[in-house]
């Protein structure tokens, strides 16, 4: 244990995602030794997210106005909306700069286990934009894992009735990858997913 | 598949230990509590992700320690030199490595190396709960195709879900518990897939092995009576194991399982608890006509969980390299007559170890290695060729 201060910045920084005590103190003790300039700059950024950036009253992305970027974009397909479960899945799909629509941002996905139902994600905004936007197609984002998987299945049965189609990312082998490597599973949904060349 | 060298650092009774080994029999000889199952079951943890005898990694480190390491060598029926290496903490997670490399998952080195134990627990296959009986046909699985751990996982992990909010469920008011519902329909329908899974891979190892404990056991016991083996799934589907059929269709089972949990839907709502579904499976063993688990003699329980585990050397060996047989305390159980026939079977096989604390009770030809135990430390040493084999 440190004395006041010390330790409780250490307490801090350990409750962050990732971060362990060891890392902890890693970091506090570069803080202590860092230029004020520095820290200044770290804790300033640290309140002005906190101040400025909320969640865009489309999509549930994180924005620093009213609507987040891509929803402010003209150019954006309006018909198209990909459903994530969170801000940084919409990052990672806009590096493929494959995706030309719009986003959905649940803030999560269904886990019983964490107490996390439809009514704790942005389900009822996605119908309500559902009803009031022209979209054609609804992409499932959801991460290929259990609860993904069954956020998705929840939302199809949501959705599908609403005449709207309905898809699903497919999933399968890494690019640029040795087939040897890949695990069971993956060759296995990979096989299931096959498509004629 | 041949295990060459085994090396223990503080793991159970043994401080730092290296053991070279050659194909074919080698017994392991020394009186109770000297350390011989503590070497197998290291052997066996490296190959199937858990022990024979505990559960959890940190039992398996040296009292006092907080690292044990396993270290094993191991030839391919190809040949080629491998390693799987097992650093077990006792407060982290258990690092392991193949080849040198580090494994993403623990799962991704299962089936690198492959054995078949038998020891003296394993009467409890026979005996005991369904839920041994659910292991048995899951850790054969496991071993024989690396992608069912990963399945068994997902169901379990599915079944977590539902459970947790079936229980949810329990205590909301009437119109929460409608919304719930709707959740509840697509935990089902997760459920139902995952189970598919499990219940189909579990019935075509069932039918692979229908035919070769029949055989077994005929071979072992006194009385040759025919072996008949049921998958009973809790969705009420009855398989019986024949070895003619192979991995069953999907769909029936899905079926199954959808309408088995439309049945008992107000008793799970009232219960909080999934009722049907691998997890409630069992594998009913038939002596002749009767169940084996309230009707064998403790002779019969012998032969049977015997055979069953010599079968799963025949499963296993059907696809990719043959398993290394472990025998941990066999012989001392059977008569006169079954040690012969499973000392013909040792024979059969590539590699074999076996423990006994009597050297006289294993009637096998073989590499001697002698495990004593000195304040609390095992060592083991190799005999002469010369002075070895007892028979």
């Amino acid at each position: 244990m440190y004395e006041g201060a010390v330790q409780d910045l250490i307490d801090e920084l350990g409750r962050l995602p990732g971060v362990g005590p060891k890392s902890a103190q890693r970091i506090a003790f570069h803080i202590l030794s860092a230029d004020p300039a520095d820290t200044t700059r770290l804790s300033q950024a640290i309140q002005r997210v906190k101040d400025t950036v909320r969640f865009c009253v489309r999509c549930w992305n994180v924005s620093e106005q009213e609507e987040c970027r891509v929803c402010r974009d003209p150019r954006r397909e309006p018909s198209l909306v990909c459903v994530v479960e969170e801000a940084r899945d919409v990052v990672a799909i806009e590096r493929t700069r494959e995706y030309r629509g719009r986003y959905h941002v649940l803030g999560g996905a269904i886990s019983p286990i964490d107490g996390i139902g439809p009514d704790d994600l942005h389900v009822k905004e996605l119908l309500t934009r559902l009803g009031a936007e022209p979209v054609a197609e609804v992409i499932i984002a959801t991460n290929p894992n259990i609860e993904g998987e069954a956020t998705a299945s929840y939302l199809s049965r949501l959705i599908a009735p609403l005449g709207v189609r309905v898809t699903r990312l497919a999933s399968g082998l890494p690019v640029g990858g040795d087939l040897d490597y890949a695990d069971e599973v993956t060759l296995g949904r990979a096989f299931a997913g096959r498509r004629d060349v | 598949m041949l295990l060459t060298r085994i090396e223990l650092q503080d793991v159970r009774s043994y401080a730092a230990t290296a053991v070279g080994l050659d194909a074919g029999v080698t017994v392991l000889v020394g009186p109770n509590a000297q350390g011989k199952t503590n070497l197998l079951e290291a052997v066996h943890r490296a190959a199937t992700g858990g022990s024979h005898r505990v559960s959890g990694d940190q039992p398996l480190v040296r009292a006092g320690e907080e690292l044990g390491v396993i270290r094993l060598e191991l030839r391919t029926d190809e040949g080629r030199r491998r390693t799987l290496e097992l650093e077990v903490g006792t407060s982290r997670r258990t690092r392991t490595r193949v080849d040198g490399q580090d494994v993403r998952r623990s799962s991704d080195a299962l089936g690198v190396l492959r054995v078949v134990l038998f020891a003296p627990e394993d009467v409890a296959i026979v005996r005991g709960d369904p839920g041994e009986r659910r292991r048995f046909l899951d850790d054969l699985l496991a071993q024989r195709r690396p992608a069912y751990a990963a399945a068994r996982s997902e169901y379990d992990r599915v079944l977590k879900q539902r459970n947790n909010l079936l229980k949810q469920a329990r205590h909301l008011g009437p119109s929460a518990r409608d919304a719930a519902a709707a959740t509840l329909d697509v935990w089902t329908e997760q459920l139902v897939t995952h189970a598919t899974s499990v219940i189909a891979a579990r019935i075509a190892a069932v039918h692979a092995l229908a035919g070769h404990v029949d055989r077994s056991y005929r071979d072992l016991a006194d009385r040759p009576e025919r072996i008949r083996l049921t998958y009973r799934s809790s969705a009420g589907l009855d398989v019986v194991g024949d070895p003619d059929e192979g991995v069953p269709e999907r769909e029936p089972i899905e079926t199954a399982v959808r309408t088995a949990l439309a049945e008992v839907a107000g008793d799970e709502r009232h219960r909080a608890v999934t009722l049907v579904g691998p997890h409630r499976d069992d594998l009913d063993l038939d002596i002749g006509e009767l169940p084996a688990r309230s009707h064998s003699s403790h002779g019969e329980a012998w032969s049977l969980a015997l055979a069953l585990k010599l079968s799963t050397y025949e499963v296993l060996a059907e696809v990719g390299d043959r398993p290394i047989v472990l025998l941990d305390d066999v012989f001392a159980e059977l008569d006169e007559t079954r040690r012969g026939r499973l000392a013909d079977a040792c024979g059969r096989w590539d590699q074999v170890l076996v423990t006994a604390a009597v050297e006289d009770d294993v009637p096998l030809e073989g590499a001697r290695l002698d495990v004593r135990i000195e304040g609390g430390i095992s060592s083991v040493h190799t005999r002469p060729a010369a002075a070895g084999g007892a028979a």
